[in-house]
């Protein structure tokens, strides 16, 4: 493997680390999100929000959408990288 | 680092919408020029967008025992400049309130402001002051997307903290509160931020050098 494939797959695992390793020492944890502990902490005061979302999906349909969100970038970013390097190839054909 | 929607009260809201406005403008304009211009690095045009999708629709657990997402806009900043990031993150911003009710259309300004505009400058600072003092491309592209995220999180809490300020101890006292909620769980990810976004720069180099060089982004020696 090249020098190159080994420091990006070193990258990979760094990240995978970071997600990973909170799981481990924090299991008991329910890694609530932090947009949400902000809310809670303003409902303890007197504030009521004046405006609700205009479309509320389920916990369930919202992540979905999530994903959804996820898939569509994921795509669009595989579809550049693909087409990139088609082009690459098809100029600079290896020698 | 989505203010959750109502949970501005009006003054503020309308404010931060005012502040904001005037980037994502100018960002709109960037990014047709860009187009126009540069037809060619469309393809990254979309990568730097792309990235940004991805990376603010994944919530990932922190050491705190809570959970928040990375930003993404690092990388458009770096490579495209920072308005036309005002743009893209202002765009993925308006896809989450309207179809996940995940921030709002009241708090747009004010998530805009902290994702697509302070975010994307805080990139572009780090990136080329470390490049002028001579740091090689990955730990200025690590820098600049770690900060750009971690700075976007303190910006919500500064927001926060001005519209929710604490009985007794006012704002400094909320802002201690929202820094612990948001910065403290945002440093792990804004590490897996930096990691991420130099892999993407890396993977870029080896793909698309032409456009890359192009935008007059240039590695400071090609790896073979």
């Amino acid at each position: 493997m090249s020098r190159f494939s080994i420091v990006n797959w070193i990258l990979v695992l760094g990240v995978v680390l970071l997600a990973a390793v909170p799981l481990f020492i924090g299991s008991d944890s329910e890694f609530a999100g932090a947009d949400g502990r902000a809310v809670e902490r303003i409902d303890e005061s007197d504030y009521r929000p004046w405006f609700a979302p205009l479309f509320n999906p389920s916990a369930e349909t919202a992540s979905g959408l999530f994903a959804l969100q996820a898939a569509i970038g994921g795509g669009v970013l595989g579809y550049v990288f693909g087409a990139a390097r088609t082009r690459r190839r098809d100029a600079d054909p290896p020698a | 680092m989505h203010i959750a929607e109502g949970y501005l009260p009006p003054l503020h809201a309308v404010a931060w919408t005012a502040v904001a406005a005037p980037f994502v403008v100018h960002g709109a304009r960037a990014v047709v020029r860009q187009v126009r211009e540069e037809p060619e690095t469309r393809l990254l045009l979309g990568a730097a967008g792309a990235f940004t999708f991805v990376l603010s629709a994944l919530k990932l657990p922190s050491v705190t025992g809570s959970s928040s997402h990375p930003t993404g806009t690092g990388l458009g900043a770096i490579l495209f400049r920072p308005p036309v990031m005002a743009l893209l993150g202002t765009i993925v911003l308006t896809f989450q309130a309207l179809l996940l009710a995940h921030g709002g259309i009241t708090t747009l300004g004010a998530n805009a402001f902290s994702m697509a505009v302070v975010g994307p400058w805080v990139a572009y600072g780090v990136y080329a002051l470390v490049r002028r003092l001579g740091g090689g491309l990955a730990v200025a592209v690590f820098l600049a997307a770690a900060l750009a995220d971690l700075s976007t999180y303190c910006t919500t809490a500064v927001q926060l903290a001005l519209a929710h300020p604490d009985a007794t101890s006012g704002v400094p006292g909320a802002l201690a509160e929202f820094l612990a909620i948001f910065a403290v769980t945002q440093i792990p990810l804004a590490v897996s931020e930096g990691l991420l976004t130099v892999l993407v720069v890396r993977l870029l180099t080896r793909v698309s050098p032409a456009e890359l060089a192009r935008l007059g982004f240039r590695p400071a020696r090609q790896e073979a």
